[in-house]
């Protein structure tokens, strides 16, 4: 069935459990980012090392209200970003993006994705590819107040 | 014009829900891997009969023209059916004929209210200067508008320097009528009829009184009542009011504004151009009385004749049965909602001055998955803050279900969506297993 499919163990435990949650020091940016349709929010901060694409995330930590896939996408994602370059980063991020919008039809990248292909499942209910990428939006936003020369996201529509 | 002969008649004091639904073909569809739709969002849109399908299809089929300019037999014809709607509308609310405005929404039309009033301040209409509001001048609203009735007076109170104060809301979804809230500095007085988020039917009466002991203008936003309730706004006593088509049976991309006659008279216009002018000349140009003021450019036609439908077909039910039928629902909803556990009613727990959207928590379930396993059943709910933002946070919640029902509705529909919850709790409880 379709909902289990989406509601996968993994986005369930970190919805119960989030990795890295609260907003921590020091930090070079911080934004806040809210799904004006259910009013959903999370602020995030980042903390990096260096500059452009291989500027260090150090940090991202966060404070978020929301769904299980918003709370648990979020947790992933710092799961996936903290201890690896921008440039790394934002390539998960991209794979991600594309895997959520694709409507079903893109066949994500495990390799690239690890425990974000998770969330494949997301891309059925176009409604909630939304939850799927506050965090992360928010983390791109981040980075690029944080940093004037961040690498430009590929894939962007 | 449709017959009515097929429209289904009461047994009773309640409706034939089963003759209903055989109206509205969407009803009988199946949602996600063929289970029956369950369509519980009738605050969001309702659902349209065959009969107000028909009536458009009919009208473009057979008198499709631009109203109110031409003088072929189509243009007549069309400007018959479109002023033909506009009266059997008027008459379900209670309203004259030309007390009636079309617009694209109920936005629009609180929006008409609210910058036809602020351009009294640079009109030079002599009729114009009752509606002049400024600095030292108050607006009066409510913590449970949508914020179609917010957000407008928000920016008029910015444009004209007045003051924006509203009437809270208690811990059990009633207004807060604190009678120091509205004093001789009121001018405007724009409130719900009936909450789309609690359900709370607000006492029209009392607040109108309040409004008119110190000269103030009264704004209904009337979007939740008229579609579900006998309403006469003469009776009522306000002075503009507010409702759309799509959340009463009828199309989506009509609204209507009512306004007494004397102060449509007065308003300057809100949005200009061809057929709400009376002369144009280079210089300056005047303009048309009411209604025409108020309609500029090519006006929606089939939604108006499609709304007239729609305003048949619930005449033939009847508004008291309708409304009946709905407290049934309703009932039904409060008690089944109340007696799980883990589940909290946003709004009043009864049917005592209530209406048919019933809003929800449930613990350890945010709205948005609770949705998602609902929607999985085939129950369509609403989910979020519901265009009520600030009134979810003064009940301290980030969003809320929705269940809202219409004439269509069953109680064994009800039943479901209690199931539904039931199935969301155990689907979060054992980590996303389906039982």
């Amino acid at each position: 069935m379709k909902l289990e499919t989406m509601y996968q163990e993994i986005i369930l435990d970190h919805y119960k459990n989030p990795h890295g949650k609260g907003l921590r020091e020091p930090y070079e940016a911080e934004v806040h980012h809210v799904n004006p349709t259910c009013g959903d929010e999370v602020t995030v901060r980042v903390h990096l090392e260096g500059s452009g694409a291989d500027a260090k995330v150090v940090d991202l930590s966060y404070d978020a209200l929301g769904c299980s896939i918003s709370q648990a996408a979020t947790s992933v994602a710092y799961d996936l970003v903290v201890g690896h370059t921008v440039g790394e980063a934002f390539e998960v991020l991209s794979a991600y993006q594309e895997m959520v919008q694709g409507r079903g039809k893109v066949e994500p990248d495990e390799d690239v994705l690890d425990d974000a292909v998770a969330f494949a499942g997301v891309a059925a209910y176009p409604a909630r590819v939304k939850c799927a990428l506050l965090g992360w939006m928010a983390f791109k936003d981040a980075v690029a107040q944080a940093d004037e020369n961040a690498p430009e996201l590929e894939g962007q529509r | 014009m449709t017959s009515l002969a097929s429209v289904p008649t009461t047994t009773g004091a309640t409706l034939d829900v089963e003759k209903i639904r055989a109206d509205f073909p969407i009803l009988s569809r199946t949602v996600r891997d063929g289970k029956p739709l369950i369509y519980l969002d009738s605050g969001a849109t309702s659902q349209r009969p065959r009969q107000v399908l028909d009536a458009e299809r009919h009208f473009l089929e057979t008198s499709n023209a631009a109203v109110h300019r031409g003088a072929h037999a189509l243009s007549e014809e069309a400007t018959d059916a479109y002023e033909s709607a506009r009266e059997r509308i008027a008459g379900f609310i209670g309203a004259d004929y030309g007390e009636i405005v079309f617009t694209k929404n109920a936005t629009e039309a609180l929006n008409l209210v609210a910058y036809g009033m602020s351009n009294a301040l640079t009109s030079d209409d002599p009729k114009a200067a009752r509606f002049r509001v400024g600095p030292g001048d108050e607006v009066v609203v409510t913590e449970m508008e949508h914020h179609a009735n917010l957000v407008p007076w928000q920016e008029f109170c910015r444009r004209t320097g007045a003051t924006l104060r509203w009437f809270g809301v208690t811990s059990d979804g009633r207004l807060d009528l604190d009678p120091s809230v509205i004093t001789e500095r009121t001018k405007i007085v724009a409130f719900t009829h009936q909450s789309n988020v609690l359900g709370t039917v607000t006492p029209v009466e009392q607040i109108v009184a309040m409004a008119k002991a110190v000269g103030a203008y009264t704004v209904l936003d009337a979007c939740q009542s008229v579609p579900h309730a006998p309403i006469d706004v003469h009776a009522l006593g306000v002075d503009f009011a507010a409702f759309s088509g799509h959340k009463m049976l009828g199309p989506s991309g009509i609204g209507v504004l009512y306004g007494r006659r004397e102060l449509l008279e007065a308003l300057p216009p809100f949005l200009t151009g061809g057929s709400m002018i009376e002369l144009v000349r280079m210089e300056g140009s005047t303009y048309a009385a009411p209604p025409a003021r108020f309609e500029a450019g090519v006006p929606m036609t089939s939604q108006a004749v499609g709304l007239g439908a729609a305003v048949d077909y619930l005449n033939a039910l009847g508004m008291e049965n309708v409304h009946a039928h709905e407290n049934t629902l309703t009932a039904a909803a409060l008690e089944g909602l109340a007696a799980i556990d883990g589940v909290t009613i946003i709004g009043p727990r009864t049917t005592e001055s209530r209406g048919g959207a019933v809003s929800f928590e449930i613990d350890g379930v945010h709205p948005h998955d609770a949705s998602q396993v609902l929607d999985d059943s085939g129950i369509a709910v609403r989910v979020g803050h519901h265009c009520a933002w600030p009134l979810h946070r003064a009940f301290g919640v980030q969003s809320s279900i929705r269940a809202s029902f219409y004439v269509y509705n069953t109680l064994d529909e009800v039943q479901a969506l209690l199931d539904g919850v039931r199935r969301a709790q155990d689907f979060f409880a054992h980590g996303g297993v389906s039982l």
